[in-house]
């Protein structure tokens, strides 16, 4: 009989193996899944990991497109970390994303058409505000009310969503857009977009953003002793209020700073692949970030490869729809299920697997 | 009826100047491909379409390749799906929502050889983008009459998706004609800001139920206001939308427009097979099958039934136009003199609510 039994210390090496052993069921489990949709599950798969890397037809413009997908989720999930390392769930990182963009993309449209180096700075600047200000409601709310700031923050992603709608309607409407919602594109308003800054590799400022921020956090949480105190109130809270660590500034910190890089996030979406304010702009990055963040253990280099790991899935995804007619339920359940082995496995680092009847402990 | 539209007099005019100089070889296979904003399953919009990508498919078999995708969010991810939709080599993609404008318009430019239908936008920037739509506003008007005749509450509803022009002049064909067979009429509008969403979709159904409204019209995808109005026992009727959404028939659904894109799917995939693909900006209705009337049910009593059916035949004949004046705008000024039919350009770029309506534009 298998029973479990609680490692003194969780287990370094299945800390590392886990995601990868997650990865192998994921595909196990999801190319039985693909098998019984009446799909070759070794096609599918081999669609969904390897076309948009090496396949010829495909990878020349998929391959950057990783990194263009990739960008958003890991600047967002390497600021939810820092919060969730520290007990601080902020859930709402959607609506940070949106208002970071709102409030960048509002900067930029209010000096159109006039061409400055400076605006696409100041728009950065707007953005990251945008998402911190969003951000710190939640935060205010916990730290005088006491509230909780998973409701609250989720609660406000909707409340942004209208705010969304409203401004593609109303007061960032393209004016010469025949009436339809949506701002003018600003892709195509050289002083305010985001371009592909080297052809061809998908790198836009919003990536080496990502990149930047990964390096940032990771030294934040090895080097600094900030890094120490997020991770000692996540792990013993009463601990760190005896080594000084002050709750309520580690709140409005982790809020602001995974707020700010929410905002970031939207910002570089709406100036560059996106293009434009519309009512649908978000498509939910906010929310797998939240994924990311996990799958990549809440450390920023396996964040780094979280978010590429699903923009794979992601790319890979739309490839397997549309090469091999799978439905796109199959796909979001495919990704649904790295999750849950992920989550499942997490077990091995904590606990050991033994079999056989209970010993008595000594 | 092909025919161009006036709103965009520079899209106008680059589709004159490029319009006809398209490839012209034929070819003995060619890839179709479909992008879906929401899933086939959705047994409304998104499942039309796929009926007529099916309709291809069945008209031309081995010739043609048919590929989709569903579920594909409108803007930057739609650039994505479309560019490497392009790459796999589809000859004809059609994008079939109204939020892919941008993004068909931007890979088009890369892919000058490949073809591009977009459904119910405006945007021709290159000369391999066509565009089509279907005159909605014609059902509507037949579902006003109903909604006019049918209501007990002189309440009725209309569930928005996006404030756009397409679906602004549905609820004002929709209120026209039930204002006409029935002036103490009120309309309430409840805007989804979605086109695929059960749950928001019943969400605005129960609201306006709750508010003694008998009569739904919705125009977004899913067969949920239907359902809930089917929890009131008869009390509440409503139209299936974009399908014919049966299922719900007789009662709550008593009639339905649907959205027969087959024809016009299986006549461009024909037409890259044999090279005479050109550039069109297509709006076709009830006269050219694209909008059919489902079979309005026994609900209904025979004279309504007998009235809408005149009024379809005589939208198809052309006699009647669902906007003919005078109409006046919200706001009491004038827009349509006695008479007078509404221009093609007026309707696309509709962004008013005719007068009578106390609802306002989401702004």
């Amino acid at each position: 009989m298998l029973r479990l039994e609680k490692r003194p210390s969780p287990s370094r090496f299945w800390q590392g193996m886990t995601p990868v052993l997650a990865v192998v069921l994921t595909m196990i489990a999801g190319g039985v899944m693909f098998a019984a949709l009446g799909k070759d599950p070794v096609e599918a798969i081999r669609t969904i990991f390897w076309d948009p890397l090496f396949n010829a037809q495909f990878a020349s413009y998929s391959r950057p497109q990783l990194l263009v997908k990739a960008g958003p989720l890991i600047l967002i999930a390497i600021g939810l970390s820092l919060g969730f390392r520290a007990g601080i769930w902020n859930i709402g990182a959607e609506g940070q994303y949106i208002m970071g963009a709102l409030a960048g993309a509002g900067v930029g449209l209010a000096f159109y058409p006039a061409q400055h180096w400076g605006i696409f700075p100041l728009m950065v600047l707007a953005g990251a505000l945008g998402g911190w200000v969003w951000a710190m409601i939640p935060a205010i709310l916990k730290t005088r009310f006491n509230t909780n700031e998973i409701l609250v923050s989720l609660l406000m992603v909707y409340i942004a969503q209208n705010i969304l709608s409203s401004m593609s309607l109303g007061l960032l409407r393209n004016p010469e857009g025949g009436g339809f919602p949506g701002s003018r594109n600003l892709s195509q308003y050289p002083s305010a977009s985001n371009p592909e800054l080297i052809a061809g590799t998908g790198m836009h400022w919003g990536v080496i953003a990502a990149f930047m921020a990964v390096i940032a956090a990771h030294i934040l949480l090895q080097r600094h002793i900030l890094g120490f105190h997020i991770k000692l109130a996540g792990q013993a809270p009463r601990a760190a209020r005896f080594a000084g660590v002050n709750p309520t500034g580690l709140v409005l910190l982790c809020m602001g700073i995974s707020g700010a890089l929410a905002g970031l996030a939207g910002l570089f979406e709406v100036a560059g692949p996106a293009g434009q304010i519309s009512i649908d702009f978000n498509v939910g990055y906010g929310f797998t970030a939240i994924i990311v963040a996990f799958l990549g253990r809440l450390n920023p280099i396996g964040i780094l490869l979280a978010g590429l790991l699903m923009a794979l899935t992601y790319i890979g995804g739309e490839l397997a729809q549309f090469m091999l007619g799978l439905p796109a339920a199959a796909i979001q359940a495919f990704q649904g299920m790295l999750l849950f082995f992920l989550l499942a496995v997490d077990l091995l680092s904590n606990y050991r697997v033994r079999l056989g009847a209970k010993v008595e402990a000594a | 009826m092909n025919r161009r539209t006036l709103l965009a007099t520079a899209a106008l005019g680059l589709g004159l100047a490029f319009g006809g100089v398209a490839n012209a070889q034929a070819m003995d296979k060619a890839k179709a491909c479909f992008v879906y904003v929401g899933p086939i399953g959705d047994l409304g919009w998104s499942y039309q379409h796929h009926q007529g990508a099916l309709a291809v498919q069945e008209a031309y078999g081995d010739k043609v390749e048919v590929t989709w995708q569903e579920n594909v969010p409108e803007g930057a991810d739609a650039e994505r799906v479309l560019t490497q939709m392009a790459l796999s080599g589809c000859n004809i993609i059609f994008t079939t929502s109204f939020g892919y404008m941008d993004a068909t318009n931007a890979v088009a430019a890369k892919f000058p050889n490949m073809k591009f239908e977009h459904a119910t936008g405006y945007k021709r920037e290159q000369p391999n983008v066509a565009t089509y739509n279907a005159r909605f506003y014609e059902g509507r008007a037949i579902q006003g009459h109903i909604a006019g005749k049918m209501t007990k509450s002189n309440k009725i509803g209309y569930i928005g998706s996006f404030p756009i022009p397409e679906v602004i002049m549905g609820i004002n064909s929709y209120y026209l004609h039930a204002k006409k067979v029935n002036p103490a009429v009120e309309l309430t509008v409840v805007w989804a800001f979605t086109w695929f969403d059960p749950a928001k979709e019943a969400d605005a159904a129960k609201a306006m139920i709750e508010q003694g409204v008998d009569v739904i019209a919705s125009h977004t995808d899913s067969t949920a206001p239907l359902a809930e109005a089917a929890k009131a026992n008869g009390a509440v009727i409503g139209f299936g939308q974009a399908s014919d959404m049966a299922d719900y028939k007789p009662s709550p659904r008593v009639s339905s427009i649907i959205d027969n894109w087959a024809p016009y799917y299986v006549k461009r995939v024909g037409e890259v097979l044999d090279g005479t693909w050109t550039q069109t900006d297509v709006w076709a209705g009830i006269k050219d099958g694209e909008v059919e009337i489902g079979e309005i049910t026994d609900a209904v009593p025979a004279e309504v039934k007998a009235e809408a059916e005149a009024m379809r035949d005589a939208i198809a004949a052309g006699t009647y136009h669902p906007f003919t004046g005078p109409i006046k705008k919200q706001d009491g000024s004038d827009w349509l003199a006695e008479g007078a039919v509404a221009p093609d350009g007026d309707l696309l770029g509709m962004g008013f609510y005719v007068e009578g309506i106390t609802a306002d534009i989401p702004k």
